[in-house]
């Protein structure tokens, strides 16, 4: 393999070999190479093959555009497809593979492609393979999508780790070039705080491939200056490999960090990527420009590359790019690659210009072909020989390399993010920035400024006017002095060529040529949105940066229109592709969301429990003995001896909500359906919230503890929404109302004590009198526990239905507190249970949860339709439920539900049938909500909401469930199906 | 992906602390009638350019706040308690 690595010139590093492989090839290359200059360097022109018709393909551009020098790198979880070589910085050991080709590279079935191109033309997806439509999921789809492609992604793991990170600053200066690095020093020496970001690794841009000098120094030198002398400023911030890839509202810049995607190892205390919200009171865009291709034929085999890119290999990377060049231009652009072709001592074959004259400055060796194109390139999997036609005749000439320089685009794209149109500058030949942006100020190649030294005086202006605007001075500083070539002007952009032969590419990564423009004007598609939809040129990972422009004149030649007319597409984020590690940050695996651990978690644990997870929280399910093999035994068993003795259970999950104020009594009377005016102090009442609809939002106790004092318990799951609402009513609808909340639920830990004997367990803990006398049901109030060591609140509320007490304590105190209970409790046989044998408890007694309150309910359909107040003059949902709907005779209202066969069973979501009813949806019933085996009943028992449910209490029906085709003969019955006339609540 | 709210009283944050609830109705009287009611709770304007909502600063201060929002330009012009709008409205 032949080096075309030249034997001085670059920064890369001599002394730093590094090995790397390509497709298993092992390869060298220097310290300061990209994947792209290495494998030039190595000679390997062919990289990859193309998107629809697998064309051989080599490296196109030196940075973020390439469309064709896509690769796979890393190994194993750190795989990563698509990876662009021209922006991957080399580094010892990297494995990358070729992508889109089998069985090799070289030798590719895929190419036969190529030769069904007729059938594979613009909008193909929509004729060819359209009938007969059976056929297209079956064949057509996989056939093309195995056909089509780019990289596939790993299933394994990425084993790296990604953050997320803020950043504020005065003036963000995105890219660093002459303009940029400009901008950043007349800013930074004023003091103000400066962000510079570029996506390269080092600062410098389009210097680090300048032969011009500045104050004596070569480019690269002062590129190194400058951003040293930033880097000596606490006030500046220089952030290479760092790419800005959207504007956001707010002046808020997104950018992606590359930390380590240049490490073999990664560190593992480091991200590899960081993602930034850059905050920015002023912007200032110095992205520069991008070099248009030329559309001629085979304007993408191998060896045909940008002359702006072919002028970075060589100056930057010290890489030649062949032993033969020809240069193809339509500009000055072309005349200063050849100049430092030949100041490097490589062959230029021939200038063809398409203008009628070569710049009349030009005094280069090279052989001038004026008024000449490029029709097509010949070779197999690169470029032997060129085509020229000019003076009327065609001439072949052998070359193994091809520039191609068709104007600059200036890269405004985060300009456009936020809805503003670029618009076409005739002058400039190209699209420009929208104008009057809000924060936001264009320098340098970016505003189509062209010159080193016109871009260092633009960068500087602008971040003078921006200072001045931010009110901080600065002196103006003399600007440096730069001895370079004449810069290429901008000439009129050649679109069409005439003569060519073959494919010309549009859109290399997706494969649009030429003729896909034409046939998308003929067939109607000729707005530029609908062409590109049409055609897909411009919707692959590079989003057209090279082919948009090209695409735009094309069919403003083809409609006879100017490229104003056209106009361009939507620009939108990301400016280039984002991994979704760096998206998702920490937020992954174990720490994809929070975890909510109640107080008495740990003593959950150490008592055995099996947790569950319910929203954030983890919850303690059951607590399984010795000998219990399934869960249900641990239920059944828990529940059981709530029954028969007393049990402790950690309800402090609901969400508790502290309301003060003079009105905090009739801010409640407002937020609830039912009255709390009249709620004396020391007691607890049941609670139904209405949505303004009329509709149940949720439930749970209130405790009047002072005049001006209430403890509200919401539901675990509603929790927030209930916060959110009634701050939302005291603040937004009732300002007047003197009430203030806040939210205590991991203030508190709560447990519930259930059984009979409860009130013999608490006895030994609480100093006060809580006989039934003295705290019958319903009482709330503080109490001192383990004779004046603690305070704690003390409810006398049950949702077992047996006599019950929930305790909240400090949540600190909450394991102690459970311990000394447990111990206290031992004698009676208190025992843990968790939310399952709570369920049971609660579905026994035909309490209501969430599987009720469904959204769907109302008061009445529950059997709480006396609960609301027909007194109070408003609360929230009064009177919308009083809409007709909501009285409807047949709606679905609680019953109870058990099979007539008691080991029999049915699942939550079955439907209710009449008996001997055929399972249509004319004939559905109402649905189960909760149903469980009933220890109590001795068998499965439900909770259904059922057309006309009370009033049909003893009918026959079968339960039916559609997805497994299950009847199961039932009735309709009670919903209480313990102690109905709650004798035991009040022992 | 990204923008700042300038909540009275936190300054500006990140529209991430925020919950949007949506447009700012005032709340008929229980005696205004169905049709009043109705329009309150369902019927909603889709309007192009200035829009007053409810935003609440849940990750924050946890206050509702009246956020005059551009539906096109997605520019957030005036921000201002709840509680301060509804009693400005209320004594005039
Ligand atoms: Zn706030």
């Amino acid at each position: 393999m032949t080096s075309y690595r030249l034997a001085t010139g670059g920064l890369v590093n001599r002394a730093a070999p590094l090995a790397f492989s390509f497709d298993s090839k092992p390869m060298a290359g220097l310290e300061g190479d990209t994947l792209a200059s290495a494998l030039l360097a190595n000679g390997q022109m062919l990289v990859g093959r193309s998107f629809k018709y697998h064309r051989p393909r080599g490296i196109l551009t030196a940075g973020a555009s390439e469309p064709n020098a896509l690769v796979t790198i890393g190994r194993r979880g750190r795989t990563e497809p698509n990876t662009r070589a021209t922006v991957q910085e080399l580094y010892e050991g990297l494995e990358a593979r070729s992508q889109n080709r089998w069985p090799s590279l070289d030798f590719d079935v895929g190419a036969l492609n190529g030769l069904l191109s007729p059938f594979l033309g613009a909008g193909f997806y929509y004729k060819t393979f359209m009938w007969p439509a059976p056929l297209w999921e079956k064949l057509y789809e996989p056939f093309i999508r195995r056909a089509a492609g780019l990289g596939k992604a790993t299933h394994e793991a990425d084993p790296d780790s990604y953050e997320k990170s803020w950043a504020h600053c005065d003036l963000l200066v995105v890219g660093a070039g002459p303009a940029g690095l400009a901008a950043a020093l007349t800013a930074g020496r004023a003091g103000a705080r400066v962000i510079l970001v570029d996506e390269g690794s080092m600062p410098g841009g389009s210097l680090l491939f300048d032969t011009a000098m500045i104050d004596g120094m070569t480019a690269s030198d002062f590129a190194r200056e400058a951003s040293a002398e930033l880097q000596s400023m606490p006030n500046v911030r220089l952030m290479t490999r760092t790419t800005a890839f959207g504007w956001y509202d707010g002046n808020v810049f997104g950018a992606v960090e590359r930390v380590q995607k240049h490490a073999c190892d990664p560190a593992s205390h480091l991200p590899v990527e960081r993602l930034w919200r850059i905050v920015a009171k002023q912007a200032l865009l110095a992205t520069g420009a991008e070099e248009r291709p030329l559309v001629f034929g085979g304007n993408d085999r191998p060896g045909v590359m940008m002359a702006s890119a072919m002028r970075a290999y060589l100056n930057r990377y010290g890489v030649a790019p062949g032993k033969a060049t020809a240069i193809f231009t339509s500009n000055d652009s072309g005349y200063r690659l050849a100049r430092d072709l030949e100041a490097a001592g490589i062959e230029v074959t021939a200038i063809v210009d398409s203008r009628p004259t070569a710049p009349p400055g030009y005094r280069g060796r090279p052989r001038v072909i004026a008024n000449a194109v490029v029709c097509q390139t010949k070779g197999n999997k690169s470029v032997s020989a060129i085509e020229v036609l000019h003076d009327g005749r065609s001439e072949t000439i052998a070359v193994d390399a091809l520039a191609m320089a068709g104007g600059f685009s200036p890269i405004i794209h985060l300009a456009c993010h936020r809805g503003s149109k670029p618009f076409w500058s005739e002058e400039n030949a190209a699209f420009l920035a929208p104008q009057d942006l809000k924060d936001l100020r264009i320098a340098g190649a970016a505003a189509a400024t062209v010159g080193i030294a016109a871009c260092i005086q633009e960068g500087s202006a602008q971040a003078a006017a921006i200072l001045s605007e931010l009110g901080i001075s600065c002196r103006p500083a003399a600007l440096p002095n730069v001895e370079a070539e004449e810069e290429s002007r901008p000439a009129k952009p050649l679109w069409s060529i005439p003569g060519i032969k073959g494919k010309a590419f549009v859109d290399f990564q997706n494969d649009v040529h030429l003729k896909d423009i034409g046939l998308a004007v003929r067939e109607g598609y000729g707005h530029v949105e609908l062409a590109k939809r049409y055609t897909t040129s411009g919707m692959a990972t590079d989003q057209g940066k090279l082919s948009n422009v090209n695409a735009i004149g094309l069919l403003a030649e083809a409609r006879g229109v100017s490229p104003a007319e056209v106009g361009t597409t939507t620009f939108r984020p990301f400016y280039t592709p984002v991994s979704f590690g760096a998206l998702t940050g920490a937020h992954s695996g174990y720490h994809f969301q929070p975890v909510r651990k109640s107080p008495l978690h740990d003593w959950a644990a150490k008592n055995g429990a099996i947790f569950v997870e319910t929203g954030l929280w983890y919850r303690s399910a059951w607590f399984p003995r010795g000998g219990e093999k399934t869960w249900r035994e641990s239920v059944d068993r828990e529940v059981v001896n709530v029954r028969q003795n007393v049990g402790l259970c950690d309800v402090s999950t609901l969400g508790k909500i502290e309301i003060f104020g003079a009105d905090a009594a009739e801010f409640l009377n407002r937020v609830y359906c039912n009255a709390f005016l009249k709620l004396p102090v020391g007691k607890a009442r049941y609670g139904l919230m209405l949505r303004e609809d009329g509709f149940i939002y949720d439930d749970g106790t209130t405790s009047r503890l002072g005049e001006g004092h209430f403890f509200m318990s919401t539901t675990t799951a509603y929790a927030a929404g209930v916060m959110n609402h009634l701050e939302f009513c005291a603040q937004a609808l009732w300002p007047e109302l003197d009430v203030r909340l806040a939210s205590a639920t991991d203030q508190w830990a709560q447990m519930a004590i259930a059984g009979p004997k409860a009130r013999l367990v608490l006895e030994k803990i609480v100093d006060d009198d809580i006989s039934s006398a003295a705290f019958p049901f319903l009482a709330a109030k503080e109490v001192s526990l383990c004779g004046g060591k603690l305070h704690a609140r003390l409810f006398r509320i049950s949702f077992s239905g047996e006599l019950a007490y929930e305790l909240a304590v400090p949540a600190g105190y909450a394991e102690s507190i459970a311990d000394i209970l447990m111990d206290a409790g031992a004698e009676h046989g208190l025992q843990p249970y968790g939310t399952e044998a709570l369920g049971v408890l609660r579905i026994e007694k035909g309490h209501v949860t969430h599987s009720e309150i469904n959204g769907t309910v109302i008061p009445d359909d529950l059997g709480f339709g006396k609960m609301v107040s027909a007194t109070k003059a408003d609360f929230i949902g009064k009177v919308m439920l009083e809409r007709e709907g909501l009285k409807a005779a047949d709606r679905l209202r609680l019953v109870g539900v058990r099979p007539l066969d008691p080991t029999a069973s049915f699942k939550t979501g079955s439907h209710i049938l009449e008996k001997n009813a055929a399972a249509t949806l004319e004939n559905d019933q109402g649905y189960v909500t909760s149903s469980a085996f009933s220890p109590h009943i001795g068998c499965t028992i439900g909770l259904a909401l059922v057309k006309r449910g009370p009033e049909r209490l003893g009918e026959e029906v079968v339960v039916w469930n559609g997805l497994k085709s299950e009847y199961a003969p039932a009735i309709l019955c009670d919903p209480i199906f313990v102690d109905p006339t709650n004798e035991r609540l009040h022992v | 992906m990204a923008s700042l709210i300038s909540c009275p009283h936190c300054g500006a944050r990140p529209k991430e602390e925020f919950t949007i609830k949506g447009a700012v109705l005032s709340r008929p009287a229980a005696d205004a009638g169905h049709q009043a009611w109705t329009d309150y709770v369902y019927l909603r304007d889709n309007p192009r350019g200035t829009h007053r909502e409810y935003w609440h600063h849940t990750s924050g201060c946890r206050r509702w706040l009246v956020v005059t929002r551009d539906t096109v330009s997605h520019e957030v012009g005036f921000c201002q308690d709840a509680a301060a709008a509804k009693l400005a409205e209320v004594r005039p």
